[in-house]
């Protein structure tokens, strides 16, 4: 073992993460993320004194199903835009005859395919690992899959156009992007169990509407067809928020030269 | 011939492009037409502005100033049209290393519309002299192989103006004189208009009808490589490259060396 040769590899490590803040981003965000998602986790199993909790329990399951349907919509496009950037082959769609609308339309098609292999799959080991059957959920399911995957989508081209912006460097959001989200959308437990200045922030987001339908729908067989009218307009919003972000981010990259850095990265 | 009398088809003409970055002008006033059938050759020592001017030309990169038109139509406002009609090869971009060549090259059929795609993939690769490619992963290609994989991706759409950037770095001699070979071929029985780029004056003598030598983003000399060697002290057209990109200059004021 030469000393010399690891501190100097040490080195290399510094070097890449003072150049790379979001790395050094990474070292805090997915450790807070875990500690508040668990952290109101807990709050909502200690709140909870009702003998059928036990049943509540199938919530985190749930949760987490529908949770997973959004990430792979989100992942969809922006996992499928890194793939041309990963094999360098950004620059010949960029020369070729395609539009933004249409490139962005392929991701979104893709990500309808992840979420169908991911729900199938999902489904079938919660049913014989865990008794628990997704489709309870019945008719719900279908709105309920619908919003989660449109603000996946959302998300998806915020990540495309943070990486069209910054490059590779912000790659990693990629990944974290639905995660900034998870702790504020009530996925594992109900809003009313958040810290109380975090729920006004919870339901200017579609998923917290979600997430309490299909809480509500597995407690009671209820839908409030309020919560998916809020849904269904926020991703509206959000939607048109996140196509305007992405075309104007294009324009400037190309406005600055920054899409030719894809060709050599 | 002059400009007033030349009645050849303009494929494809920048006037007074400039790009600026951050103060420092990449490409000043430059302009210049580009015919149909004709090969011109951008050159210049690496910063001399002819990536700049190709990724203008791509649309890749906006100019601070001036116009670009192809096909007599503004490139900005009918991007998709004009590209449509193009194609475009470089080095330093790959098609995506983890799919089959032709599952790479069917997809930019259905992209540009290719009829019959699978016939024509097949005609290119076999004038390409790389039919026994088509079911290897791409990834795993000599530099020579996917220079000549990403040429028929340019080829598949007939194009009518081929920009090709630096198709022959990194290839052996013997598959460059191949590739140079297939394009002036394909120039010829098509009518293609090539704008190319190369480090390899010996590519540029064989290829290109007519060059243009850039430093510091500014048109330094323009004609036909003969012309060129002829009008300047030097003995071939890389003393000529190697005497613009030290001295900035090969002529007194730059000028044409020839009427094309």
């Amino acid at each position: 073992m030469n000393f010399r040769i690891i501190s100097a590899l040490v080195m290399r490590y510094l070097f890449l993460y003072a150049r790379s803040p979001m790395r050094l981003v990474e070292l805090a965000f997915w450790p807070v993320v875990d500690l508040v998602v668990w952290g109101n986790v807990t709050v909502f199993i200690q709140k909870n004194t009702n003998p059928e909790f036990g049943s509540y329990v199938l919530f985190f399951l749930g949760g987490m199903i529908l949770w997973d349907i959004m990430f792979r919509a989100q992942q969809g496009v922006a996992i499928s835009f890194l793939e041309d950037v990963w094999t360098r082959n950004l620059l010949n769609i960029f020369v070729a005859p395609v539009r933004s609308s249409e490139y962005i339309s392929a991701t979104f098609i893709v990500g309808i395919l992840r979420i169908l292999i991911t729900a199938v799959v999902l489904s079938f080991i919660s049913w014989f690992g865990y008794a628990f059957n997704v489709f309870q959920l019945s008719w719900w399911l279908i709105p309920f899959f619908l919003n989660l995957m449109l603000f996946g989508w959302s998300l998806g081209m915020i990540s495309t156009a943070l990486i069209l912006r910054w490059g590779l460097a912000a790659e990693s959001l990629a990944w974290a992007i639905p995660f900034f989200f998870q702790p504020v959308v009530a996925v594992f437990y109900r809003v009313e169990d958040m810290p109380a200045w975090s729920r006004p922030i919870a339901w200017c987001f579609p998923p917290t509407y979600i997430f309490e339908g299909m809480r509500s729908v597995m407690k009671s067989g209820t839908m409030n067809w309020d919560y998916l009218g809020y849904a269904a307009g926020l991703n509206v919003l959000y939607l048109a928020l996140a196509g305007w972000l992405f075309v104007w981010v294009l324009n400037l990259t190309r406005k600055r030269g920054l899409l030719t850095k894809f060709a050599t990265q | 011939m002059s400009d007033a009398t030349d009645t050849r088809e303009v494929i494809l003409e920048a006037i007074d492009l400039t790009r600026e970055f951050d103060g420092v002008k990449a490409l000043d006033r430059f302009s210049f037409k580009l015919h149909r059938g004709e090969v011109l050759g951008l050159l210049g020592a690496n910063g001399a502005g002819k990536t700049t001017a190709m990724n203008c030309l791509l649309g890749l990169t906006l100019p601070t100033s001036g116009e670009l038109n192809a096909f007599g139509m503004p490139l900005q406002a009918n991007r998709i049209k004009i590209l449509q009609r193009a194609n475009f090869s470089s080095a330093y971009t790959a098609l995506p290393g983890n799919l089959l060549v032709w599952q790479n090259l069917l997809v930019f059929a259905h992209i540009y519309g290719v009829p019959n795609p699978k016939k024509k993939i097949a005609e290119l690769m076999e004038l390409l002299e790389i039919s026994h490619l088509n079911k290897s992963v791409t990834g795993q290609l000599s530099a020579g192989e996917s220079t000549r994989v990403n040429l028929v991706k340019a080829f598949l759409n007939d194009p009518e103006l081929l920009m090709l950037d630096e198709p022959t770095a990194s290839l052996d001699p013997d598959i460059a004189d191949k590739v140079r070979k297939v394009v002036r071929k394909v120039q010829r029985e098509r009518n293609v208009a090539i704008l190319y780029t190369s480090h390899n004056m010996r590519d540029i003598e064989e290829v290109c009808d007519r060059v243009i030598f850039l430093h510091k983003g500014k048109i330094v000399c323009e004609g036909t490589p003969s012309d060129i060697v002829a009008q300047s002290s030097s003995d071939n057209l890389e003393d000529v490259f190697i005497k613009i990109a030290r001295d900035g200059e090969l002529l007194d004021e730059p000028k044409k060396a020839s009427a094309v």
